[in-house]
Parts: C-alpha cells; sequence; structure tokens
C-alpha cells in the first residue's frame, strides 16, 4: 500500500478557514442555517468547522449529527449487514437552511442517503453539500459539492482518508494506492 | 462489534447469545430515534414481505409488529385463524406453504402449540419470528423487557429481577428468564406454588411465595397475568385470594424500602395482579415498555432480513 499525503495539518487548517469564510460569505450569521454532518466521518468535519466559525461569529452555530444507514441502497448487497451510528437532531429543520457535511465525495450514493435520511425531520429551504475531499470524475449519480476543500483525481482502487489528531494521531489528509497498480 | 445475528431464525431467547441481545438493543436504539422523527419510516426493507400469522389472539404484539414492518417499509399481509382454512382441517404446513408461495421472505407467528415456531422454521424456506408459541417463549416481549431494564437502569447485568404470577402457563416468564440470565441478571420466579413450574430451580431461578419479601429483593417487579385461558383446572380459590396474597398495590409498594420499577407485559387486570394507582404510577414503565416494542421488533425483522439473499 502507497501512501501520499494530499493534505497535511497546515494545509488542512488553512482550508478548514477558507470553507468556513465561504459559508458565512453565503450564510451570513447562521441564524437561518443549520450544519449537519454525516455519520460516522462527516461529523469530524463539523466539529472543526463549528469551532471556527463560532470564533469568527462570536456566536452558537446550530450543528447535528445525521445516520443513513437505514436509507443506504446496498442493504443486503453486503457481506455483512449494517450497523448504524447515532443521529442527533433535536432542532426544527424546517425552513432552515442546510449545510450537509462529510469528509469525502466519491460515488454520491451516501449523499443521496442523506438527502433521503434529512427529509424525514421536515422540509428544508434549500440543502447544501460541503466536503473536505471531491474524488473528482466518480459520481454514480448526479451529484456535487458547493463547498470543496480539495479536489483530487483518483483511481476506483484508491482511497483517499482524512485522518483526525483526537482519532488517527495527526490531522491530514492521505491517499492510499495499491503498489503496481496500472 | 459482531454485526450479525448468530441465529437465522428467531424461535426463541433460549438460542441467542448474550452478544445477539447487545446486537438487537444496540440496533433497536437507532429505530427509537427513528420512530421518533416526523416522518417515522425508512425504506431498508423496501423489497421484503412480511406474513403475520396469527392463530391466536393478540391485539399489542399484532400491532407492535404491524407497525414495526410499515416503519421498515415492508410489505404485509395478515392473517388471523379465525376465518380461515385452519378450520376447514388445513395443516400448519400447508397453511403455511401457501402463503410463501405468494413469495413471502419471513413469516411472524403466534401459535397456540409450543414448538410451532421452531417446527415451521424447519419446514419452509422463509425466515421466521415465533410470536408466542403457547406456553414456551414469546421472544421479542422478553427482548422488549430487558430492553426497557436496560434504559431505565443503563444496564441489566446485575440487576434483581422478580416475575410475580402465573409462570407455569406463561411463555413470558420462560423467555424473560432465559433473556435476562445471558445478560447477568438474578431472575426469582414468585406466586402459588402450583403455578411455578418445578424445573425453576434447574435454570438457576430463586423460589418465592411470599410477594413482600420478593418486592424487598428486587430492582424490578414483572407482574403476569394469570392466564385463566390456559388453565384446564382450577390452581387457586378466587381471584379475589388471589389478588390478596399476590396482586401488587400501592401500600405493599410504599411500604419497601426503595423505590422499584414496575412492569407488566399487557393486557392487564387491574385489580387482579397489580392495582390502577400502581399500574399508572411513576414507578410503572408499562408505556414504555410498548413504545419500545416496535422499536425492539424493528431491530429483530432488520437483522433477520439483512441476512435474506436473493
Amino acid at each position: 500500500m502507497e501512501k501520499q499525503v494530499i493534505l497535511n495539518d497546515k494545509h488542512l487548517e488553512l482550508t478548514l478557514k477558507r470553507l468556513c469564510h465561504e459559508l458565512i460569505e453565503t450564510h451570513n450569521d447562521f441564524s437561518e442555517t443549520v450544519i449537519i454532518g454525516l455519520q460516522p466521518r462527516g461529523i469530524h468535519v463539523v466539529q472543526r468547522i463549528k469551532e471556527q466559525l463560532q470564533n469568527i461569529l462570536k456566536k452558537e452555530v446550530t450543528c447535528g449529527t445525521l445516520d443513513i444507514t437505514f436509507f443506504r441502497d446496498d442493504f443486503r448487497r453486503r457481506e455483512t449487514p449494517l450497523i448504524p451510528s447515532v443521529t442527533n437532531i433535536d432542532f426544527s429543520i424546517e425552513n432552515k437552511n442546510i449545510v450537509l457535511v462529510d469528509d469525502v465525495l466519491f460515488t454520491g450514493r451516501t449523499i443521496r442517503s442523506g438527502l433521503d435520511a434529512l427529509l424525514s425531520f421536515g422540509r428544508p429551504k434549500g440543502v447544501e453539500l460541503l466536503v473536505l475531499v471531491d474524488r473528482r470524475f466518480r459520481r454514480d449519480l448526479p451529484i456535487e459539492a458547493n463547498y470543496v476543500g480539495k479536489a483530487v483525481d483518483t483511481l476506483l482502487s484508491e482511497r483517499v482518508s482524512v485522518e483526525w489528531a483526537e482519532i488517527e494521531g495527526q490531522d491530514k489528509i492521505v491517499l492510499y494506492s495499491k503498489e503496481n497498480d496500472e | 462489534m459482531m454485526n450479525n445475528l448468530s441465529v437465522d431464525h428467531l424461535t426463541g431467547i433460549k438460542d441467542l447469545t448474550a452478544e445477539d441481545i447487545e446486537l438487537i438493543f444496540k440496533t433497536a436504539d437507532s429505530f427509537k430515534e427513528v420512530i421518533n422523527r416526523p416522518i417515522k419510516k425508512v425504506p431498508s426493507l423496501r423489497d421484503i414481505t412480511i406474513a403475520n400469522l396469527f392463530f391466536e389472539n393478540s391485539t399489542r404484539t399484532k400491532l407492535s409488529f404491524e407497525l414495526a414492518e410499515k416503519r421498515l417499509s415492508a410489505d404485509i399481509v395478515n392473517f388471523s385463524a379465525s376465518g380461515s382454512s385452519v378450520k376447514k382441517g388445513e395443516t400448519l404446513v400447508d397453511t403455511v406453504n401457501n402463503i410463501l408461495s405468494m413469495k413471502v421472505d419471513l413469516v411472524v407467528m403466534r401459535h397456540p402449540n409450543p414448538g410451532a415456531a421452531t417446527f415451521l422454521s424447519k419446514k419452509i424456506g422463509a425466515k421466521v419470528i415465533n410470536a408466542g408459541d403457547g406456553t414456551h417463549e414469546h421472544p421479542t416481549q422478553a427482548l422488549l423487557d430487558s430492553y426497557s431494564i436496560r434504559e431505565k437502569f443503563g444496564s441489566v447485568k446485575g440487576k434483581k429481577v422478580v416475575i410475580v404470577g402465573d409462570i407455569l402457563h406463561s411463555r413470558v416468564a420462560l423467555s424473560n428468564i432465559y433473556c435476562l440470565q445471558k445478560q447477568g441478571a438474578e431472575v426469582m420466579v414468585c406466586g402459588p406454588l402450583n403455578l411455578i413450574p418445578k424445573n425453576m430451580k434447574d435454570l438457576g431461578v430463586k423460589v418465592s411465595n411470599n410477594l413482600k419479601e420478593a418486592l424487598e429483593w428486587c430492582d424490578v417487579a414483572n407482574m403476569l397475568r394469570i392466564q385463566l385461558e390456559r388453565q384446564d383446572e382450577t390452581f387457586f380459590p378466587s381471584l379475589r385470594e388471589y389478588a390478596m396474597l399476590f396482586g401488587l398495590n400501592k401500600g405493599i409498594l410504599d411500604s419497601l424500602s426503595k423505590k422499584i420499577v414496575v412492569m407488566h407485559p399487557g393486557p392487564i387486570n387491574r385489580g387482579v395482579e397489580i392495582t390502577s394507582d400502581v399500574a399508572d404510577s411513576d414507578q410503572s414503565i408499562i408505556l414504555q415498555q410498548v413504545e419500545n416494542g416496535v422499536a425492539i421488533r424493528m431491530a429483530v425483522i432488520y437483522l433477520l432480513a439483512s441476512q435474506i439473499e436473493r
């Protein structure tokens, strides 16, 4: 397995800052906007963005987490059953602007499930998508992100992993590829 | 964590491992959150068809299973013994096979004969969930009872649970004993001695025929109904006498040295095994049990359905 760091901790912090400012450009003081992170890995992105936004705006930003397990399209098509994570949306999304957040955008299937799961909670005014990494030209569905941290071109066999200090020991984005591939 | 059940059917708690029970509870946690959303439905089982076969009366369990199935988006067909071909002499396997020819993936069955679900699971290709087989087992009830205890105390392990009433005719009692013991709880049964089966000591269950003593010992009391419909002889002189000796009333409850939790699988006979003021008190979690029943049944159906191959 070959390993290539796409973004190190310093660059990742800059990228997160830039994304926050882009968000503020559109959503002003976040009074009509909520941020929802997709389980399991999107919630860490939300955590960082929330901290940054609150630092800049000096006010509380409403954030939630959404699990999409029951809305996936590959139920019973996998080797092992899917085990759900926690959903925590303790506020109304009715008529709110929503920023859906995940770490990596790849086939678009997770986001499709996320949109379906989200609508169980009501009818938002609009939904936008923020991802840290966009694996371009690899979509199975017509889904694109509004805010992108870093766009990368990858092979299907490769894997992109966003790693965090609190879990993996260091903030970074890594591209793993099999040796001798194509 | 293990994420597949060790069994192919849910015919009884006896076949489950402690890990199975934990997996069902973890999955039920998620479904409990789902059924409190504005839209209480997920599309997971869109391509699954479930038959509910009730060869014996049921209100709560049938309703609970139906709701669970609908909230998972499964297609369902219902069948009850009255008004069916069972009265015309058809055997159980024939009835079920006819229904399965209509491409049913999973069968939920309640039947008056002990072992009916296990028998069926060996004869047909569909998944089987036992919704009560005579005086044998009622696994989803025991799971939801334990789940409610876990919700109340954080864990079932080390808790002391007394099951009071007609243990001899109760499938809820047997399933509860297996379920609680597998999770490390201590179990006592309490009731008239002729309504307590002789094998209780072999199962490692304490026996008492003094309600007050039993209640002083326990953290949770599960009050069972007297199953008059299954009793073919007279076990005690009158319901009034039973209520006097084994009925839970506010007087006894308040005289205990600690606040215990009161459960009841329903249907309640108010004034017999439990008085109204106890059933409606803040120590009773009877209605939480009903809510948890839907989440538990969604979890069991979801986990079994995930094993179905196309």
